[in-house]
């Protein structure tokens, strides 16, 4: 006799590798109720992850105990501030296998791609030789994916516009894959930078990088990976990965919102004109003009988010006691329960690859008959938190003839009461709005 | 179930038996307007005779919210003049930002005919847009209809 609705981690299935219910209790929000006393399922994390208490406390800690401006300041504090803001940059560095000085604090993922798309334009300006090296301009092309966050393909875009280079994309296959038959045409001698999403944000695709790199190397493009879906959910380590940039942002990974991360390589962030300039980041300044610091305190311009970073410290360790390859094995084994649960319900339609190989933990689908914002609506009844929509990636729901889906997101307080709050909600849905399919009696 | 308040029948009748659907000629303008945070899309096209509207035609995809809510507003506005129909966009601006407070839309209820079921609405926040897209887009094409002629729209 199996029960499998009321335990989180166990039942008829695979048990889950992260122990549910003392994760759940490390998070305060997961213990309040919404909609009229339900328990809060929170399928969301795409969007945002929640905080455990040790990254609230640190920020408190630091406010309470430390706060002051770092790299200023003759003071006890501002020494104190300044040591634990490098601190976190060097356990951040540590987490994604990087040198301490590879990594630059920005505000999210989407601050990090401007950092490096207005540093490209910069380049073709630049007073200094030596920021010219990766200048973009007239002739020069920027390879993106169908596949991207609008924060991964609009800078590309205003780059382009801005320096009369062509934007080029691959495409993707039907059953949710970058299609890569066109790889050595579409990226050539005339690229500059391909940038591409490590995990999709709608799809849930992990998409197969190493051709990409080799392809980049082989025409001497620049590589920059978005790993805002990625980082959080799976060991990433930049020297295995060949790119040049890697972004992230904190806040989708237990982090506060307000910080994110561009790394790059040192020799590539050194050739680079900065993107914001002022405090912070000058050597030299004089009224006739000024020079710039190294990275990474080059593209940190003004007072930083010294609390925020503080607080993502404090979340990767939060991941690294938990462990990222258990992060992940648990959010494979919740994607292939809730894959299979999906789509056993008639009317339902996976929009992504439709098994675990190569796939992360985002779940997209459709309900036949019933628009997704009326579905997240219901949803939303039971206590239940997706998100609804374009995902911010509107050419993908367009490339899959959609007008929007529902999506579910897993991380590390994901039971399989969860996903069964959520297939409940969707047979819920359908009868709502009284489309419920033809059963299958099983 | 919190969500009968804002699924009432008209609204669920309105989503899947619409009035006016589909684009038709004459018409004197025509706009698109999508709701950017999730995908909801109307194309509208607004037909005058003098200041009257003579039809309101138009296509979209969306949610139940925002198609039964332009196939209610189809049913108050055409014989309306211009001048009227915008009033009447205005109240139901109103009842949307009423914040579920019910003497908001008893005093409504005259004026919105079929259109105050979307009073429920009003209690979530992240729905509004989808019930306002098409008074906008009428607003939008009944100023632009206007402008194309300016004889005062002989058609």
């Amino acid at each position: 006799m199996t029960q499998t609705v009321s335990r989180p981690g166990a039942g008829a299935h695979t048990p889950l590798p992260l122990d549910v219910e003392a994760i759940r209790a490390d998070f305060p929000i997961l213990s309040r109720t919404v909609r009229d006393g339900k328990r809060l399922v929170y399928l969301d994390s795409g969007a945002t992850s929640q905080k455990p208490r040790s990254v609230l406390d640190a920020e408190r800690d630091f406010y309470e105990n430390h706060n002051a401006a770092p790299h200023r300041g003759a003071h006890q504090l501002a020494e104190e501030a300044t040591g634990l803001y490098e601190a976190a940059r060097a356990k951040i560095a540590g987490f994604i296998g990087a040198a301490v000085e590879e990594v630059v604090f920005t505000r999210n993922t989407t601050d990090a791609v401007n950092t490096v798309a207005y540093a490209l334009s910069n380049a073709a300006t630049a007073k200094e030789p030596s920021f010219r090296r990766y200048a973009v301009g007239q002739g020069d092309e920027i390879v993106v994916t169908e596949m991207e966050h609008h924060a991964n393909l609009v800078p590309w875009q205003q780059l382009c516009e801005r320096t009369g280079a062509t934007l080029r994309w691959l495409g993707l296959t039907d059953d949710g894959r970058l299609d890569l038959s066109d790889l050595d045409t579409v990226v050539t001698e005339r690229t500059k930078l391909v940038a591409v999403t490590q995990q999709s944000n709608i799809l849930g695709t992990i998409n197969p990088l190493e051709p990409i790199v080799a392809r980049a190397r082989e025409v001497g493009a620049l590589v920059l990976v978005d790993g805002a879906q990625s980082v959080p959910h799976q060991p990433v380590d930049v020297a295995a990965l060949g790119a040049d940039f890697l972004v992230f942002s904190g806040h989708k990974m237990l982090g506060p919102t307000g910080v994110g991360v561009l790394w790059g390589r040192y020799d590539v962030l050194d050739a680079l004109p900065p993107f914001m300039t002022g405090g912070s980041m000058i050597e030299v300044v004089r009224m006739e003009g000024s020079t710039f610091m190294p990275p990474p305190q080059r593209f940190e311009a003004g007072v930083p988010m010294t609390a925020q970073v503080v607080g993502l410290g404090a979340a990767v360790d939060y991941l690294q006691a938990l462990g990222m390859e258990k992060v992940q094995a648990h959010e494979e084994a919740l994607t292939a329960y809730a894959l299979e649960q999906l789509q056993a319900i008639p009317g339902v339609t996976v929009i992504g690859p439709p098994d675990t190989v190569a796939r992360g933990g985002a779940v997209s689908f459709t309900v036949e008959g019933i628009h997704p914002h009326d579905v997240g609506q219901v949803l939303d009844d039971l206590g239940i938190a997706v998100r609804v929509g374009h995902h911010c990636a509107w050419p993908v729901v367009r490339r899959y003839g959609v007008p929007a889906t529902t999506r579910a997101t897993f991380y590390v307080h994901t039971g399989y009461d969860d996903v069964d709050a959520l297939v409940e909600g969707v047979r819920a849905a359908q009868r709502f709005f009284g489309v419920t399919p033809e059963e299958a009696t099983a | 179930m919190q969500l009968q308040s804002m699924y009432q029948d008209i609204i669920l009748d309105h989503y899947r038996n619409p009035h006016g659907r589909g684009l038709r000629d004459p018409f004197e303008a025509e706009v698109h307007h999508v709701n950017p945070t999730c995908g909801d899309e109307v194309t509208l096209r607004v037909h005058l005779d003098g200041e009257t509207i003579a039809d309101v035609s138009y296509e979209g995809m969306g949610c139940s919210i925002s198609q039964a809510s332009v196939s209610a507003m189809y049913d108050l506005v055409v014989g309306r003049s211009v001048t009227d129909a915008l009033a009447t966009g205005d109240s139901f601006m109103t009842l949307m930002q009423s914040k579920g407070d019910t003497t908001v839309a008893e005093g409504l209820e005259d004026e919105l005919e079929d259109a105050i079921a979307f009073a429920g609405v009003s209690k979530y926040p992240a729905r509004i847009k989808c019930a306002l897209m098409s008074w906008m887009a009428l607003k939008d094409a009944s100023a632009r209809a206007l402008a194309a002629t300016p004889a005062g729209g002989q058609a």
